[in-house]
Parts: structure tokens; sequence; C-alpha cells
């Protein structure tokens, strides 16, 4: 990175002892070290400010261009990463499954070389296939951003969540978090284990024995089919979206009896300690894994969340762009 | 015209032999086995291949193979196929009936026949599909495939799902005195599962396999076996649970048996971590616990049979998203080296005559073969090892047309350096 900005010196003076960045993609958080993780974290925290200034805008991708390639359909990922590469100044194209060549029957490689040829800098990747975004970095030049592959990682997306838990709770160490809902298919859920116990946190799964397989245990958390004996020891509980209608129909009976051994009720909520965060990557289903009035209520952070994941997708674009060796 | 290989190290299970001798070939025919070192008479057009410190066996048959022709010819071809399975040390392969269209007609075996005896460099004994399609709904016209010159009768790819349907075909497949081999796989249970089921595909978040899907139709097929007679051979057993199912049905007699393939012993699902589709098969690679127990079959004789499950595709169709891939690696040239290195050097699991036995008279007995025997008057087909040569892998020295294997670099102990076809040398190191 070439052009010195405000937000990149307050960036290094908030974490002078930080190891240099040296990765030019983010496929998944189980790469990382907690070094790494926290370095993240910091710079987002110095790129937060920009959101508040009356120009939110810097100029640090100015130039570059960064490509939206979203296989798999989502709105609210895309348009936090579009949002995040304009506030960097970096030029951004939206493709979708849909407008691209992928329908052809051109293959993911082909398609991806084809950005390149037009010189995209940075390529940000969503798709239903898990492996997705490590196969793109492996292959091309440009800087790969998973933004969610299958049900393996959305790393972003725990980054965001990590970072609203240290901004609200001062810190990660100790910190007890319960993952609750569809465990099995969550890549959510997959990127947060990975970067809370990397951080030293303390995670415990909860859902439905079909959804949450004894294997996670091998990870290092603990894993539970008893919501209510989880809720007064966890300080942070994170809701998963539920899903029921689409192919879920063989791992639990109806989206009525999730709610009433899962559901984040009112009732239940009493047994949370008072200062317990509640945490939901969206969209929400309101009154199924999660009461209306909860989702509003002052413990929940859920839309901090989506603020704060402006500020992490920017960090990320920033340090995997500006150490890109290959990018020419 | 004599050929004489001498003073090799022959190896013919089905005779007995294991000792030092000669072997006298006239006429594309085995004429002589000598072991008592009698003193020849040189005649003057008599070739001469030394076998001295070599390891003279009955060509070896791998009787699970996908040559792709008709209708795949960018994977594979019946003549490149047939080339890669001589570099194997292979002289003769029983091919897969999963083609397009699928053998499931005599047309379609006779083209394969003809194709075969005009380009092949060994023996190409095709299979018949048990189903119209492969699609495991209606009996394909398993006589007249039988007339035209199929071995066995397999759906390989896919399972017939349907219990009445598959004992039906078992039923009506004695008739004509044919094994059916089976791809052992429950779909509802498999669902689309791409890798084993377990730590792995938890944590890479790829849709699992489990071991069960492959179980449950090992358990019944022993029960149909029972019931009907007929012969089933499970073929490339990945899982312990279904060694164990296999044992107890053959201890009781039940005419069932297994294969297993080299990537199922040397590989784990853990190989997966770096999402490289060389590493996807069907079945999946699964736990080193799985891998001892189907070392165990081989060991106590419940696996009779080591195949390759040799599965060529194209670069391009392989390098996509792992959960698109096609199935599938190649195995002919690499699997005399897997084998031998893992179950007799490596694991000490069994002996090199019962390794030979296991790629000779076991398949040519299990299919009814006129092959894998030194036998006088039997074909001079003949493979030359060297059991304790090392050798690294060198895919871009393939003469398959694909290069999907996971194998690229390993070093082996063990390989054919010559082999024979019909008393002629197609190919030696």
């Amino acid at each position: 990175m070439s052009a010195a900005t405000p937000v990149q010196q307050k960036s290094v003076t908030a974490s002078k002892d930080a190891p240099a960045w040296t990765h030019k993609d983010l496929v998944g958080l189980e790469d990382l070290t907690a070094a790494e993780i926290t370095h993240v974290l910091d710079t987002a925290s110095a790129f937060k400010d920009v959101g508040t200034r009356e120009i939110k805008k810097v100029p640090a991708l100015r130039g570059q261009t960064m490509v939206n390639f979203f296989v798999e359909a989502s709105t609210r990922t895309r348009v936090s990463f579009e949002l995040a590469a304009h506030r960097l100044s970096a030029d951004v194209i939206n493709m979708t499954a849909s407008t691209s060549s992928l329908t052809k029957g051109e293959t993911l490689k082909d398609t991806a070389l084809n950005l390149q040829a037009l010189h995209a800098d940075i390529i940000v990747l969503r798709h239903s296939s898990a492996g997705a975004s490590k196969f793109l970095a492996e292959r091309l030049d440009a800087s790969v951003i998973n933004a969610g592959d299958g049900a393996h990682e959305h790393p972003t997306q725990a980054l965001l969540d990590t970072f609203t838990i240290r901004e609200k709770l001062g810190r990660i160490e100790g910190i007890h978090v319960a993952i609750i809902g569809d465990i099995l298919f969550s890549r959510v859920a997959r990127s947060n284990i990975h970067a809370l116990l990397k951080l030293g946190a303390r995670v415990t799964l909860v859902g439905p024995s079909t959804l949450v397989p004894h294997e996670f245990e091998q990870m290092g958390v603990k894993v539970t089919h008893d919501l209510d004996s989880v809720l007064p020891d966890a300080d942070v509980v994170n809701l998963l979206r539920i899903q029921h209608e689409r192919q879920r129909k063989e791992y639990f009976p109806s989206l009525g009896e999730y709610t009433s051994l899962f559901g984040l009720t009112k009732q239940r909520a009493e047994r949370l300690k008072p200062e317990a965060l509640i945490m939901h990557p969206g969209p929400i289903n309101r009154g199924v894994e999660i009461d209306s009035e909860l989702a509003d209520c002052s413990r929940s952070v859920i839309l901090d969340q989506v603020t704060n994941g402006l500020a992490v997708r920017m960090a990320v674009l920033y340090l995997c762009a500006g150490t890109n060796p290959k990018r020419g | 015209m004599t050929t004489l290989i001498t003073n090799g190290h022959i190896i013919d299970p089905a005779n007995g032999i294991d000792r030092v001798g000669d072997v006298y070939i006239t006429d594309g025919k085995i004429a002589k086995i000598d072991l008592e070192g009698s003193a020849r008479h040189v005649e003057k057009d008599e070739t001469i291949i030394d076998a001295t410190g070599l390891v003279v066996t009955p060509g070896l048959i791998d009787l699970h193979v996908h040559f792709r022709e008709p209708g795949q010819s960018a994977k594979e071809t019946i003549a490149t196929g047939a080339k890669a399975a001589a570099a194997g040390g292979f002289t003769s392969v029983v091919c897969m009936p999963n083609t397009a269209p699928s053998v499931d007609s005599p047309s379609v075996v006779t083209w394969i026949l003809e194709k075969a005896k005009a380009e092949a460099c060994v023996n190409v004994f095709p299979t018949g599909a048990i189903t119209k399609g492969i699609a495991g709904e209606e009996l394909a016209p398993i006589g007249s495939m039988r007339k035209a010159g199929i071995v066995a009768l397999t759906d390989d790819g896919h399972c017939i799902q349907n219990p009445e349907i598959m004992r039906r075909a078992l039923e009506y497949a004695r008739m004509f005195n044919l094994t059916v081999m089976d791809h052992c796989q429950d779909y509802a249970l498999v669902g689309k599962g791409v890798m084993h089921e377990g730590y792995w595909s938890t944590v890479l978040g790829l849709p699992g396999w489990p071991a069960l899907g492959e179980e449950i139709i090992v358990s019944r097929n022993a029960q149909l076996a029972e019931l009907t007679g007929t012969a089933i051979h499970c073929q490339h057993l990945s899982s312990g649970g279904s060694v164990r199912i296999l044992r107890e049905a053959r201890s009781r007699g039940v005419p069932i048996s297994g294969e297993i393939c080299p990537h199922h012993i040397a590989l784990t699902d853990e190989s997966i971590r770096t999402y490289d589709t060389n590493f996807k098969m069907n079945p999946p690679l699964r736990t080193q616990r799985d891998i001892d127990l189907l070392i165990e079959g081989v060991a106590d004789g419940t696996i009779t049979v080591l195949a390759s499950d040799h599965a060529p595709h194209c670069s391009y169709e392989k390098e996509v998203e792992f959960d698109q891939a096609p199935f599938g690696i190649l195995g002919l040239e690499t699997e005399v080296g897997l084998f031998l290195d893992i179950l007799m050097h490596k694991k000490k699991a069994i002996s090199l005559a019962r390794f030979v036995a296991m790629f000779t008279i076991e398949p040519a007995r299990l299919l009814g073969l006129d092959r894998g025997t030194l036998s006088v008057g039997a074909p001079a087909d003949i493979t030359l090892l060297d059991p304790d040569r090392e050798w690294t892998v060198d895919k871009e020295q393939s003469f398959s047309r694909s290069r999907n294997t996971p194998f690229q670099g390993w070093q082996l102990k063990g390989r054919a350096v010559r082999t024979i076809v019909g008393g002629e040398t197609v190919w030696s190191s």
C-alpha cells in the first residue's frame, strides 16, 4: 500500500507489535493464528471511525477493482462488501450466478480466469460448494475473499461477531459463547468456532442432536441439546437462522417444536446473565429462533453486528489487497 | 516359435508352484514348466527372456476398470486403457458397463470386443449392466449379452436400490452362471455425500457419505446371495464394517466375496483437507480404523480380490469445486506398487504368493475366466514382477489419457517389469 492514509497510520499505532499480514486471500479462519485474527480486529477498529465521519471514504484501494462474485444468493453480505469497497475507493462489479457464464456450463475456474484477464484485483466469492474459495485462491493472482463457501467457512461473519463481542465485553479470552441452532450446515458456526477457540473463548454448541453431531467435540467445543442448562453460564448467545422449509425436513419435525426446544423465548432469556449479549447473523426469523421483542431489546447487538461487519470487511479488503505480492 | 523365460521365481498359486524354474511358451500357450533345471536344447528360433531375480506369475487380472468407451473417449479409450494395464503388469482387465451408452445390449458388447481385438494390447473382458441404462429398474437382456461375451453383471457406479429387482436379477443370472458384482451404496443414506461422514467432513463442511451407506447394502447382498445361491461380489469395499459382515456370511458358506482398491488402504479422509479432487472417489476414503480392518480382512482371507477401480477423468472435469467433481482416480499403473508396498512390505499382511493369487486365480475363478494359471495349454499370459524394486510414481509417464491420481511422487517398493500376453511381450520397463 503506497498511499499512506490516516487510517493506516492509526492502525499501525494501535497495534505496533502486531505481526505483518502476509495473506493475499482470506479463505478461512482455521488457517489464521490468534495474532493474525487480532490484527484484523485492530485494523477494523481503526476503520470503524471512517463510517462516522462526514466524508465516509478513504483512498486506500483507489484504482483497484473488486468483483463481488456471488454464485449463491445473498443480500446483506454482498451489500456489506460492496459498501466496504466503496469506502476504500475501490471500483466494484457485482456478478451473480445468473449473470455469469456458469449457467452456460463454464467452469468456475474459467469464469475466474476471465475476471483476472480483466485485471480484477479482489474477488469476493460466495459459493454453495465448500472449498470453492480455496480453489480460486490457489489459481488466481487476485486476492480471494471468502464470503461463504457451502457449510465450510464464512470468515468475515465470524470476524465481525468476534469484533462485536470484544467491543461490548472488552475481551474474548475466557468468554463463554453459546452457538445455537443448525450447526451441521452452518459455515458461520464453523468460522466462529475457529476464531473463538484461537482467541481463548469457551464455546458450547446447542441444537437438535441431528443438527449438532458429536464430531464437533473433537474441534474442542462442548455439545449439548439442553439450552436451558447453558443459558445461565453464557456470556454470549449467538442464534443461527433455522431453516426448515427447504431441506431440513428429516432433521427435526417442525419449526414449532424447534422453538419449544431451542428458541430463545422471553421466558428462557430470564435465565441469561444480565450482561449477556444476544447475537444473530441474520436474517432473523422472528418468533422462531428468537422472540421478536428479544431481537430488539437492549441486550441484542444484532444491528451492531451489521455496522461492525462493514468495518471488518474494510479491514480484510485493505489487508489482503494491500499485501498481495502477485498483483501487478 | 518358442519363448523361454528362464531362471525366474515362478509363483503359480493355481498349481501350487512357488520356486525357481523355466517357463516354455509355444504358439502363444504355456508349453512346459521346468522346475528341475533340466539341460535345455536351444532351438534356433527360440527367444530367451532372462528372469533371474524376478518373479514369474500368471498374467495379472484386474476385474474392475473403466475404459470409458463407447462414448467418453476424452477420458480414456480401450487402446490407452489397455496400454496402462500392460504398464501396470496386467494381461487381462474386466471393464465396467457405465459407458455412454451403457453396456446393456449385445450390440454394445460386440462393439467393445471388436474394438478391443483391433486396438487393445491386453485381454479386455466386458461386463454387462444388470438393468437397462443402469437405472436399477428393468432387467437388461442378460442372456443375449452372455451369448455376446460378457463375463459378469454389474451396475457399477450405481446400485440397484429395490431389493425385489436385485433378487430377481440374481435369480435370473443364475441360469447363465454369471457372477453379479455390486457397487454397494444406499442412496437414501448417502444422499449427496462426497466424502466419508466423520470428523473431517464436519470440519470441512462437505456432505458426508456414511460407512453405513455401504454396509447396509453388503448386508442385504449377503442375505440375497444366501437366498438365491447366485454369487455376489462386493466391489471396492471401503468400510471396516463391511468386512465384518462379509466374514460372517462367508463363514456360513454364503457365495459372497469382496475386493479392495489400493486407495482405500493407502489414504484416509484427512487427505481431503486441501479439497483436492484427486482424493475424491466413490466409495470415499475413510479412517485409519477402516484401513486396519480392510487389511485384516485381506490377511485372514475375507477379502479375496484386489482391484484398481481405474477411473480416468479429464483434468478439466476434475479441476472444479470438490462437491461437483466426478468420483474416481487412475489405478492400473500404481496398484501393484501400492498393494505390494502396503500389504506385503509394510504391513506384512500377506505373502507374495497370496498377493499373486489375489490378482490371478481368485478373480479368474470368481468370473470363470480361462486365465490366471500357468497350466500347460493355458494362454501364455505372464507377468514378471520385481517385488523389491523401488520406484517413484510419475503421472506424466502414464499411458492413460487422464492424469487424475493422488499418488504423484509417491515412492513405492515393488512393481511389474514385463507383461506378456499370448506369448508376446506387450510392455517392459
